[in-house]
């Protein structure tokens, strides 16, 4: 009690400064508990749904484990031969790879080390399971008779490249979504232009997401300010309007779209009836660039509508009719006034359309064709069908590096006027 | 300036009506002349009519029949932006995008006005405010009562020679209001500019304004300046709406030479001006401001003249606020002086009370 | 290290993984193709053996990403598929990988109706280890007879002829199957395809070849789309499985013709995966599934071919139409003059490479 009297002055000895602090710690200690428990459901979730994917995409982008895991006498042979000698390893080295390969084909793992091979040179796979299947019968030495089952085996290339994947961890995977690759003796450079994939596909993934932006903001302000302008009531219901897309499945929204859009649809044939298209020379618009542009921008559109109309519900009219009443043209006014005030919004809505639009991927499966495919489809189909789960786990971090980037900049470019026009 | 109002009119409203669905009037025929120079406050609740009154002014809203003249020209058809009026928003509507220097600037910008020109005329307005050294800052920096000046000076940096307050002052506290008050009083009188000024605070009509105009139901009910408003109201609404006010229920009895007599309820007889009264026998109520009731009143100083029983005193430093019942009506209040004479004020106690003739106005019935 | 990809693949894969561990032993998840497939594979096998054993058969349909799902499943630990549908190159890998059961087909299969050895009755070389093959089916080229009222294609010579046969091409989207056309429309014998093909300058043959109509081509991914297109107009001429084509065709009676020259047929059929929830009843299943009359049976629902050759004495007409079936089956003798067999080991060996060149190629 004593020490918690304070002087006229108000001014505090150092030892009750201490003991004050003190306190306020510990009373504010059991709302830091409450705060923490409130939030940790959430905390775990996104912990689990959300960090540790991401957590495991990075690893697996880099993660080698199968010629090290499956192969590991081979490799230990390998690690004393030097690649650049031009010569082929020695007769040790050969004996440790039958050693592998009796193994491996014993507990059907030599499989997963051929898969991996293969993805950095063909007939890798071969090489290794069909040369399995024969090692059981070999006796030493071996370095012959390994030429003589294929003549793989004789050929310093396949063994730089088995020496290179040894190691646990790789940069392959990167340098593959870069469009490169590492030649056998160990030199990255280019891929030939016609077989490189990934970088046209990210620059298209980046400016048609960006074209889908800049049309949902160009048919949804003027929506939004329409929106926000009326009373509540008529207002509400035109959201509904807005929001109805959201009730229909993505899939049916597509499907909807393609019956629209085909050569066949609706829209040619509107056009065929009117004469403005000849029958045989019906537009393309689906199957295409064009096709994914028109659907995504359909589709995104009500995430660019939302944070537009919940800026411009918080601009007052009075700004408009301040700015009128001081002399200036509707359009100034606009221009001036109210366009500033919806940055906001704008930028919200952009960012917004923009990341989703970049990591699509179903809408351009369905109606992109060649032409509009994104880099999410490289990425599903390095999931599903190629089973190259590494280069989709690299090309997904490099989209997410890229989504990051151009996060940073945004907020970099329209971080401080954020800032300022919020009040 | 009192008697300008014979003076040709700069802002004229001539049987303007207003209706926003077709069916309600707003608005019904409004009729006001406001000389150049004048401080004109419409005064009156909410959703009497009178900030659509001034938005028709402003242009944004349109009159539904009509005419509107500034400076004797019709100004109808002339869009918001091209009259000239200077504005003074509810919230402000200071641009929270630009400094308070490039708020002050915005109306001069659209002008096309040069440079130098701009800077000269925003640094006299931000003088005229005393803000001199904010032209930096922006308006969330800014307290309230800054805001407000600098939305006064934004309004008048274009030399405008009207200017329109909407509730300029209500998101203020209470005694920087008052300063205000006095504030863009003395800007008024400084410049002389016309202002027609919305209010529904009376105190704040009172101060200001050299007429006030007030509505109710989409009608002026009583257009004068304020003593004349507060003295001699001519209906109940404005006796009623403007100040505190005792009112008795009656039926006419008999009038003469604008003195008549109204019999109570209760059967007591008050005589009163006439002032606007229906034909005898009708209903009419009684207004009568509480200072003019006399406690103990001196024979012949009053000729009304009751016995009020005690129901509340209030103690309130310089008088007493004394609730009665006199004549039935129990919420006759009386203000009574701060003296040693009446310290024997005693609630359940009766008191002789008065009033004379000269204050007391027989107005229409409520 | 081993612990955390376990434990991290769990977590991404967690919502791909159908949870049909809860469902109690008296069922067996298979996991097929979907669609008519799917309900032929019912029809012929399942209900018959639920018929006769009591065990419910519950259908899956992933095949779509079989090889994906068995790998994610084998790798967090949590197999929930009994039997796997799969094609046979997808089988070779699975069984390379040691995520598929490993299988002595003389005991673990029935031999033939006739008494034929189960070694000898299966199409040759099939039983690799742990894939028992039940159809044969055929990736061709049919088209809609309104498009060419004139001179039809009959070849895959044709099929690339965009002067002659005018009209958009619809193509599966990889490049599995075109690369072979390509070849072989350019004048490749049929059995030299994948000669030519394991050399470079083959390959830039091939793509030269698929060049010329690559304005035309509208790429499919799932088996339904073909005859939609084909029925809509899109098209004129679309790859497609053949049983999809017989659907439309014969059910519902739309106008097309199917184009037998050239024709890739490869093999379907079942694995079990390696750590099979329930591996007595799905080895039984597998037993019941494959034997001669089964597949026989499954003629009456789909126009596929039988891969034992002992079933094709029994195959008899269609069910629901009394179409006889043997005229449709992409290995009746009047069909099978010019096929195409899809090389699955070679394209484990180079699909990677192939795959990566045709998606940038599609990206020109």
């Amino acid at each position: 009690m004593m020490a918690n009297t304070v002087e006229a002055k108000g001014q505090l000895t150092p030892d009750e400064q201490k003991r004050l602090t003190a306190d306020m710690h510990r009373s504010l200690r059991r709302k830091k508990i409450r705060a923490l428990l409130l939030v940790a459901p959430l905390l775990i979730f996104i912990l689990v749904t959300f960090v540790s994917p991401i957590a495991t995409m990075l690893f697996r982008s880099i993660d080698n484990p199968q010629v090290s895991e499956y192969m590991p006498n081979t490799t230990a042979a390998l690690a004393r031969w030097d690649a650049d000698s031009n010569e082929l390893p020695d007769e040790a080295t050969y004996a440790a790879l039958v050693t592998d390969l009796k193994v491996g084909r014993e507990n059907h793992t030599i499989g997963k080390a051929a898969t991996r091979l293969n993805y950095e040179k063909s007939q890798m796979r071969s090489l290794l399971t069909g040369t399995a299947r024969k090692a059981g019968r070999l006796e030493p030495p071996f370095k012959e008779q390994l030429i003589k089952i294929n003549d793989g085996w004789g050929d310093i290339d396949n063994w730089r490249v088995i020496k290179r994947e040894s190691s646990p961890y790789t940069a392959s995977y990167y340098i593959a979504a870069f469009d490169m690759e590492t030649t056998p003796a160990g030199e990255i450079r280019m891929l030939p232009e016609q077989q490189r994939v990934y970088l046209q596909m990210l620059w298209r993934t980046v400016w048609m997401s960006l074209l889908i932006t800049a049309l949902t903001l160009l048919l949804g302000y003027p929506v939004s300010y329409l929106l926000a302008s009326l009373p509540m009531g008529i207002a509400n219901t035109l959201m509904i309007l807005v929001l109805l897309p959201f009730w229909t499945s993505l899939l049916v929204r597509t499907s909807s779209w393609i019956a629209m859009l085909q050569g066949q649809g609706v829209i040619n044939d509107i056009l065929v009836w009117f004469g403005l298209v000849s029958d045989d020379n019906r537009l393309s618009m689906i199957y295409n660039a064009t096709g994914t542009v028109i659907t995504m921008t359909h589709i995104l559109l009500p995430f660019m509508i939302l944070p537009l109309y919940s800026v411009m519900k918080t601009i007052p009219p009075s700004y408009m009719r301040a700015a009128r009443s001081l002399g200036a043209t509707p359009f100034t006014a606009f221009v001036k006034v109210y366009l500033p005030q919806s940055v906001p919004g704008i930028s919200a809505g952009a960012i917004l359309v923009f990341i989703l639009a970049i990591g699509y991927y179903i809408t351009p499966a369905l109606v992109g064709g060649q032409t509009g495919q994104f880099i999410g489809n490289m990425i599903a189909y390095h999931m599903q069908s190629s089973l190259n789960w590494g280069l989709a786990a690299a090309l997904g971090v490099v989209l997410l590096a890229l989504v990051l980037g151009i996060y940073a900049l945004y907020s970099r470019l329209l971080g401080s006027n954020n800032q300022m026009s919020l009040r | 300036m009192e008697n300008s109002a014979s003076s040709e009119a700069f802002v004229r409203f001539e049987g303007v009506q207003k209706s926003y669905d077709g069916k309600v009037l707003v608005v019904k025929d409004l009729n006001i002349d406001v000389p150049r120079g004048e401080f004109l406050t419409m005064l009156g609740p909410s959703g009497s009519g009178k900030t659509t009154s001034l938005m028709m002014l402003a242009g944004f809203e349109t009159a539904t029949h009509g005419n509107i003249y500034l400076d004797g020209r019709s100004i109808n058809n002339v869009a918001p932006h091209k009259r000239g009026i200077g504005m003074v928003f509810q919230n402000y509507a200071l641009f929270p995008h630009m400094t308070v220097a490039e708020n002050l600037a915005f109306p001069l910008k659209v002008r096309n006005m040069g440079k130098s020109e701009i800077e000269t005329r925003v640094k006299r307005a931000l003088d005229m405010v005393e803000l001199g050294s904010f032209g930096d800052r922006r308006p969330a920096q800014l307290s309230g009562g800054q805001q407000q000046r600098v939305a006064v000076a934004r309004a008048l940096v274009f030399e405008p020679d009207l200017i329109l307050m909407d509730e300029p002052l209500g998101a203020l506290d209470k005694n920087l209001r008052e300063q205000m008050q006095y504030e863009i009083k003395h800007i008024h009188e400084r410049l002389g500019v016309t202002v027609v000024y919305v209010t529904h605070d009376q105190s704040e009509a009172l101060t200001m304004s050299n007429r006030i105009a007030v509505f109710n139901d989409g009608i002026i009910q009583q257009l004068a300046p304020p003593t004349e408003l507060y003295e001699k109201p001519t209906n109940s609404f404005v006796a009623q709406f403007i100040g505190e006010n005792n009112k008795l229920s009656g039926t006419l009895q008999s009038t003469q030479d604008g003195i008549c007599t109204v019999r109570l309820p209760t059967g007591e007889l008050v005589t009163a001006l006439d002032i606007n009264t229906d034909d005898i026998g009708k209903e009419s109520t009684l207004s009568l401001r509480p200072e003019r009731v006399f406690l103990d009143p001196v024979e012949g100083q009053c000729d009304n003249v009751f016995t009020g029983k005690v129901e509340e005193v209030i103690y309130l430093g310089d008088h007493k606020r004394v609730r009665m019942n006199v004549c039935g009506h129990d919420e006759f209040i009386v203000k009574v002086p701060n003296s040693t004479d009446n310290k024997g004020l005693q609630v359940g106690g009766t008191a002789p009370i008065g009033w004379s003739s000269k204050d007391c106005r027989a107005l229409d019935p409520i | 290290m081993k612990k955390f990809s376990k434990l991290s693949s769990v977590l991404a894969l967690g919502a791909a993984a159908c949870m049909s561990s809860a469902i109690a032993a008296e069922s067996l998840t298979v996991v097929s193709w979907g669609g008519a497939y799917t309900k032929s594979q019912r029809e012929a096998y399942s209900n018959p053996f639920t018929a006769k054993t009591g065990i419910e058969i519950v259908d899956s349909d992933k095949s779509g990403n079989g090889l994906a799902g068995l790998r994610a499943q084998v790798e967090a630990g949590n197999v929930t598929w009994d039997v796997l549908d799969i094609l046979e190159g997808d089988a070779i890998l699975a069984c390379d990988e040691g995520i598929a059961q490993q299988l002595d087909y003389e005991k673990d299969l029935n031999p033939g109706a006739d008494g034929t050895p189960v070694m000898e009755d299966f199409v040759e070389g099939s039983l690799s280890g742990c894939y028992v093959p039940t159809i044969v089916y055929a990736t061709l080229f049919s088209f809609n007879n309104n498009a060419f009222p004139g001179e039809k294609p009959s070849t895959i010579a044709d099929v690339f002829d965009i002067k002659k046969f005018p009209g958009k091409r619809a193509l599966e989207k990889k490049p599995d199957a075109n690369l072979e056309w390509a070849l072989a429309a350019d004048g490749v014998p049929y059995d030299k395809v994948y000669e030519v093909l394991a050399t470079p300058e083959g390959v830039e043959r091939a793509f030269a070849k698929l060049n010329t109509i690559k304005d035309s081509i509208i790429w499919w991914d799932a088996g339904a789309q073909p005859p939609q297109l084909l029925a809509d107009g899109e098209v004129a001429i679309a790859s497609a499985y053949n049983g999809r084509i017989f659907n439309a065709q014969v059910v519902e009676n739309q106008p097309f013709t199917i184009i037998w020259d050239g024709q890739v047929y490869e093999l379907d059929g079942y694995i079990i995966p390696k750590g099979a929830p329930n591996k007595q009843a799905a080895m039984d299943y597998l037993r019941f599934a494959t034997d001669t009359q089964r597949l026989a049976d499954q003629t009456k629902y789909i126009s596929y071919g039988p891969a034992r050759k002992s079933s094709a004495p029994l195959v008899s007409t269609h069910l629901e139409t009394g179409v006889e079936m043997a005229p449709h089956m992409p290995t009746n003798p009047e069909n099978f003059k010019t096929p195409i067999k899809k090389n699955a080991e070679f394209w484990a060996d180079n699909g990677d490479e192939l795959r990566q060149r045709f998606n940038a190629w599609l990206v020109q």
